[in-house]
């Protein structure tokens, strides 16, 4: 056997170039292509809906003011973590989610399963100033989303980019978007259409001042759907495994 | 070839400098257009940020005609390096290094002593720490390894930079995409994606500047005068050009409309989690590994004054490192909704990973084969060889981490986080200060440093900060991830979570005075160039011999034996 010559890489560029984009290209390959193709990557469960307008717009200013940095949203399947948590995160959960929020660092709690956990009171005044009901917490204040108005003139642009995506908001979801906004957190509006559209999704003012659809709305909202879309009890532990 | 005077004018208008002005005049009026209709506020200050970079551009493609030179710069010395845009590559190094860790220390106060939030959304922590991560590894650690590439290229083909103006525009067009990016992040502007925060906008123009960037390089490479490309180069070209398949694939996006700075990414849940960590991990395989070791494969033998220790085990470290590296991502997302099976993967690769890059640790460490007494004197080639001490620490504890039981306990706590500083401090910060140590004097032309006992102040300072660092984190870590799973007699969890975020808090305090140890060294570090950069030598001080091999390098004697 002729031996190997190196010198003949390290003297074309090109060559060089060509080589490392293929032997960097493999890995990346072999490990994500097949998580597209691979259907039991996703578990096929019940209760998965696209987000409702408001707590979109809700999740969009989780991640404006980087809430993931310091909360994750996915529960490991460690017996001490579903002790604390609850049910272990599935990849159904967050199908719908772009980008994720499964989040790498927990300076603060777990979050995938918060929805109804606390109180809409408690939100508010956790969100004002959160030593007011943990006195130990690090978590900076947020007081001026009360204050803010939400901002949702694009959020049919916002349910139309999704739709690019493959979440399956329809024409008619579209273009009741703003509408369906609204009416989730107008204690009075009628919900017909916003719980048809969106099965289980919960219309109340959750700011607590009906004077204003503010950004506490949107993000209170949010959090208190997060896991409770999964009905777990519908389902048996082995139903996960694959 | 000869260089030694250009038949026509440098610095006048030609074709493509035509071609150039044209595009930043349809970029103005773009963004004009954009600014004038933007759909948030954000859009708007960027759209016109933009608009005023590129104005700018135009107005200095103009002067620079009008201010055309007789031959080309440098011609004289018959080496005719392009040197000026190295030397602006080194001053942004030492500002972004400031401001970024001048960032990090603040919201590492923020965790001590949450007051400092001061319920200011534009400074909070959530949108304060992509201002810090990306302002040490983007801002500091690309800015030197533009500047460090563009010189070490030259040096190693014995060519000038390809292009006269494509080198500038990678400078400036880098340090646009940096202020962008960094002004994003205060208004809240994130993709929320870690180390790729930026919005779609701004990774379209991070795009076209890093495939100039590629083409400047390449172009080098092309028209060497030396033989073999040098394993330095080797390193560099896979950074520049894995970052960019990288950057790419992990941003596709969907913006809200084409005037807002808001998108949505294009997977979705468990497949975009193992794309952004398939990035995320390899940002710091070629961002901050392959990148750094091209530095390291410079400065190392050129400060020793040895060859590089081994040619073949530069060959082989090199495929293995670039090939097993990126199949590491998914030790990020052990017990999570990821399956199984790729989650093994990860885990498997990121311990194979293990040996390459001890190879590049061997390799750099060995190159002071009979130079070793030089420590004793020449504190840069300390800082140096440091540097390579804490790769090498980091990437043991690396594969250690990735293996599923330990991660199950370290992951999402601090652990982590003082992993990446033993890498990100020791490591990177470390080989940037003595590239940045041998860099000014050399391209300053000046006989030395202004004084070498501030470099070993430095040194030790910075040190002494590292190891505050990451001992506290690593006890913090350890503490939270044994307090999460702790049961009691009863069988219950025996702490609540906000137990375990109150014992954080003294180990939070000597973290953040760890950092302000470091941020002085690097203080320190700026005085010590400025007054060199002045021509200033401290009085009363020895000088080293031999600390400065040459001011003009010529290639190094690292050639394979054929």
């Amino acid at each position: 056997m002729s031996k190997f010559n190196h010198a003949i890489i390290e003297k074309n560029s090109i060559l060089l170039l060509v080589l490392t984009l293929i032997v960097v290209s493999v890995g990346g390959l072999i490990e994500i292509v097949p998580t597209f193709l691979i259907t039991t990557t996703i578990e096929d469960v019940k209760g998965m809906r696209p987000y409702t307008p408001l707590e979109l717009k809700g999740r969009d200013i989780y991640i404006r003011e980087g809430c993931y940095l310091c909360h994750s949203q996915m529960i490991r399947s460690l017996r001490s973590e579903v002790e604390r948590y609850g049910h272990y995160s599935l990849a159904a959960e967050s199908m719908y989610d772009h980008p994720f929020q499964w989040g790498s660092k927990r300076i603060g709690p777990d979050l995938a399963r918060v929805g109804g956990k606390y109180s809409d009171e408690w939100h508010r005044l956790h969100m004002e100033n959160p030593r007011q009901v943990v006195p130990e917490s690090v978590m900076p204040g947020y007081p001026f989303l009360a204050k803010t108005p939400l901002d949702y003139s694009h959020v049919d642009d916002d349910l139309r980019a999704l739709a690019a995506t493959g979440v399956p908001y329809t024409a008619e979801d579209i273009a009741n978007a703003k509408a369906d906004l609204v009416a989730q957190v107008k204690p009075d509006a009628d919900t017909t259409g916003l719980m048809k559209r969106y099965p289980k999704a919960i219309a109340r003012d959750y700011s607590g001042n009906p004077q204003m659809v503010s950004e506490l709305d949107a993000l209170v909202a949010y959090l208190q759907m997060l896991g409770t879309l999964v009905d777990f009890n519908a389902y048996d532990g082995a139903d996960f495994n694959q | 070839m000869t260089m030694a005077r250009a038949e026509k004018t440098y610095g006048t208008m030609t074709t493509a400098s035509y071609a150039v002005m044209a595009s930043l005049i349809a970029g103005a009026i773009l963004a004009l257009i954009v600014a004038a209709k933007a759909a948030d506020t954000p859009m708007a200050i960027h759209a016109s940020l933009f608009l005023l970079a590129f104005v700018a551009g135009v107005f200095t493609l103009i002067s620079r005609h009008f201010n055309a030179l007789e031959h080309r710069p440098g011609a004289d010395d018959g080496l005719g390096y392009n040197d000026n845009v190295v030397k602006a590559g080194v001053i942004a190094t030492l500002f972004w290094g400031v401001a970024g860790m001048l960032a990090g220390l603040y919201i590492a106060s923020e965790l001590a002593f949450p007051a400092l939030n001061f319920d200011f959304a534009y400074i909070n922590f959530g949108r304060l720490r992509p201002v810090h991560t990306s302002g040490v590894i983007f801002a500091f650690g690309g800015n030197a390894l533009i500047a460090t590439s563009f010189y070490v290229v030259q040096r190693t083909c014995r060519a000038r930079l390809a292009g006269e103006i494509a080198p500038w525009f990678v400078f400036w067009g880098y340090q646009l995409f940096l202020v962008v990016a960094v002004t994003g992040y205060l208004m809240g502007v994130t993709q929320s994606r870690e180390y790729a925060e930026p919005e779609w906008y701004t990774d379209i123009w991070l795009t076209i500047v890093w495939v100039v960037y590629l083409l400047v390089f390449l172009g080098t490479l092309m028209k060497r005068r030396e033989p073999h490309i040098y394993v330095a180069n080797w390193f560099y070209l896979a950074f520049i050009v894995t970052i960019a398949l990288l950057h790419i694939t992990n941003n596709l996006a969907v913006p809200e409309t084409w005037v807002s700075s808001k998108s949505y990414s294009v997977f979705s849940g468990v497949q975009d989690a193992l794309i952004q960590w398939w990035y995320g991990h390899n940002a710091v395989g070629f961002f901050l590994t392959a990148g750094f070791l091209g530095m390291m494969y410079y400065f190392v033998p050129k400060r020793a004054n040895r060859p590089v220790y081994s040619y073949r085990l530069s060959i082989i470290h090199f495929w293995s490192l670039i090939f097993i590296y990126i199949w590491a991502g998914p030790h990020h997302l052990h017990y999570t909704a990821l399956p199984d099976w790729a989650q093994t993967l990860g885990m498997t690769f990121s311990i194979m990973l293990w040996m390459p890059s001890w190879g590049g640790m061997i390799n750099g460490l060995m190159t002071l084969s009979g130079a070793w007494d030089k420590l004793r004197t020449d504190p840069v080639l300390r800082i140096l060889v440091v540097s390579l001490a804490f790769y090498g620490m980091s990437t043991f504890e690396g594969p250690v981490m990735s293996v599923k039981a330990v991660n199950s306990l370290s992951h999402y706590t601090d652990w982590t986080i003082g992993h990446v500083h033993s890498g990100a401090m020791g490591w990177v910060g470390f080989v940037t200060f003595g590239a940045v140590y041998c860099l000014v004097p050399w391209l300053w032309k000046r006989e030395r440093l202004y004084s070498m006992a501030l470099v070993s102040w430095h040194f030790w300072i910075a040190t002494m900060g590292i190891v505050l660092y990451i001992t506290s984190m690593w006890v913090s870590g350890i503490l939270q991830g044994l307090m999460w799973r702790a049961y009691d007699s009863q069988g219950f969890l025996e702490y609540s979570f906000v137990e375990t975020v109150a014992a954080m808090h003294p180990f939070y305090i000597i973290r953040a005075a760890g950092g302000l140890l470091y941020l002085t060294g690097t203080l320190i570090m700026v005085y010590n160039c400025w007054r060199t950069i002045r021509g200033d030598v401290r009085a009363g001080e020895p000088i080293i011999p031999d600390a400065n091999p040459s001011i003009v390098s010529g290639p190094l004697a690292a050639q394979p034996a054929e």
